[in-house]
């Protein structure tokens, strides 16, 4: 138990798949721009990445390793990673049109994002076993979500009403508030997991 | 398109990370010293030009509704290679670039310059266009590394060169990433803005 929860707190909040690893930074800064569309981004990346460690977790333990092919991870998990993003796109496109109105255009994006395929690497590497590592998916997923959506609030401020020199528009001043908050973020470094 | 022209697009004018504003992740990541970013940006422009050079050689065989997976197979078998040879022959930049050197199979720059440019171009040009992109990617990356481990750690080339004991360390923490790369892309729009 004590490793579930430290996993889900080292995952949220210090070591934040964005702010403390640079993991998923496309999709941060892409669509960020309104907090709803932030919130529709974070679902859709939790979502897919629960699956996704669940899924490269059994082909890597029961294909991979027995067969001694653990070179091909890189192209295994990738190739997992695409196909589910498609299966999951068609199976809510079919039976929960609601949720593939609110996921649906994040989900193609979803693929290349490289929180997805670092979070599968991330699994092995440090030998999760299968609840560990959908735990540490959802969780990374869900640490994404809260920081695009702080991120998200910070920015729709900053288009409403900020002073700052001209050449800072748009993606500089952006890259300059996320570097405030992972400064933030870098207070959770001192906290001691029991 | 001359080679000096094409040059200064992929370096400067249409640099990919400073301009296009792609492939943010690895920049971020594997700028905090000289050698990690220039070992970063060679890996990465080895995989896109071959990647390049392959998928404008099967162009037209690859069915259009699959080939966003057909050239994410390539590119991983590329970078599958590249994590080999690095691990075997350069095991130290292999170990502190780690995760993210698997992770250039999810770099944008290589998937885009491969739906851009290599789909519909001939292998010749599309290999040169894999040169100079990876070339401005180095480029962006070593601007990056340069200032951040002088801020950060104090020295010039991985510890070659001290130059003052007590650096800002928050330089090459994950915070001092974001900033360095605000500012110089500030930079760059302000310079472009100017040339124009």
């Amino acid at each position: 138990m004590t490793s579930i929860l430290s996993i889900s707190l080292g995952a949220i909040l210090i070591n934040n798949f964005i702010l403390s690893q640079f993991l998923g930074c496309c999709p941060f800064f892409g669509v960020s721009k309104k907090i709803d569309t932030a919130v529709g981004m974070g679902m859709a990346v939790t979502f897919v990445m629960g699956l996704a460690s669940a899924a490269t977790w059994l082909v890597n333990t029961f294909i991979l390793v027995p067969l001694g092919l653990g070179y091909m991870q890189t192209v295994a998990f990738i190739l997992i990673i695409a196909t589910l993003v498609q299966f999951v796109e068609m199976f809510l496109m079919k039976s929960m049109p609601a949720l593939y109105q609110a996921l649906g255009i994040f989900l193609p994006l979803i693929t290349t994002n490289c929180a997805v395929l670092g979070v599968a690497l991330q699994n092995v590497q440090n030998s999760y076993n299968f609840l560990e590592s959908i735990v540490y998916g959802i969780t990374g997923g869900l640490g994404f979500t809260l920081s695009i959506v702080l991120f998200a609030s910070i920015r729709e401020r900053l288009a409403a009403s900020a002073d700052y020199p001209k050449c800072f528009d748009g993606f500089p001043i952006a890259l300059v508030s996320a570097s405030l908050m992972a400064m933030a973020f870098l207070g959770f470094s001192g906290m001691k997991i029991w | 398109m001359s080679l000096g022209k094409s040059l200064k697009e992929g370096l400067v004018t249409n640099n990919p990370v400073l301009v296009q504003l792609i492939g943010m992740c690895p920049t971020l990541a594997t700028s905090t010293s000289v050698v990690n970013g220039i070992g970063m940006g060679l890996s990465a422009t080895a995989v896109l030009i071959c990647s390049n050079i392959v998928i404008s050689l099967l162009r037209k065989i690859i069915p259009n509704k699959v080939r966003i997976a057909a050239y994410i197979t390539v590119i991983a078998g590329f970078v599958t290679m590249v994590d080999l040879l690095l691990q075997a022959f350069i095991p130290s930049l292999s170990a502190s670039l780690g995760l993210f050197i698997p992770l250039i199979v999810v770099n944008c720059i290589i998937l885009g310059r491969a739906e851009a440019f290599a789909s519909k171009n001939s292998v010749g040009a599309s290999a040169m266009d894999g040169l100079v992109m990876g070339l401005g990617f180095t480029f962006a990356l070593v601007i990056m590394s340069v200032i951040r481990e002088l801020l950060g750690a104090g020295t010039i080339g991985g510890g070659a060169i001290t130059v003052f004991s007590q650096p800002a360390t928050i330089m090459i923490l994950p915070a001092g990433g974001f900033l360095t790369l605000g500012f110089v892309i500030a930079v760059m729009q302000k310079l472009l803005k100017k040339g124009e």
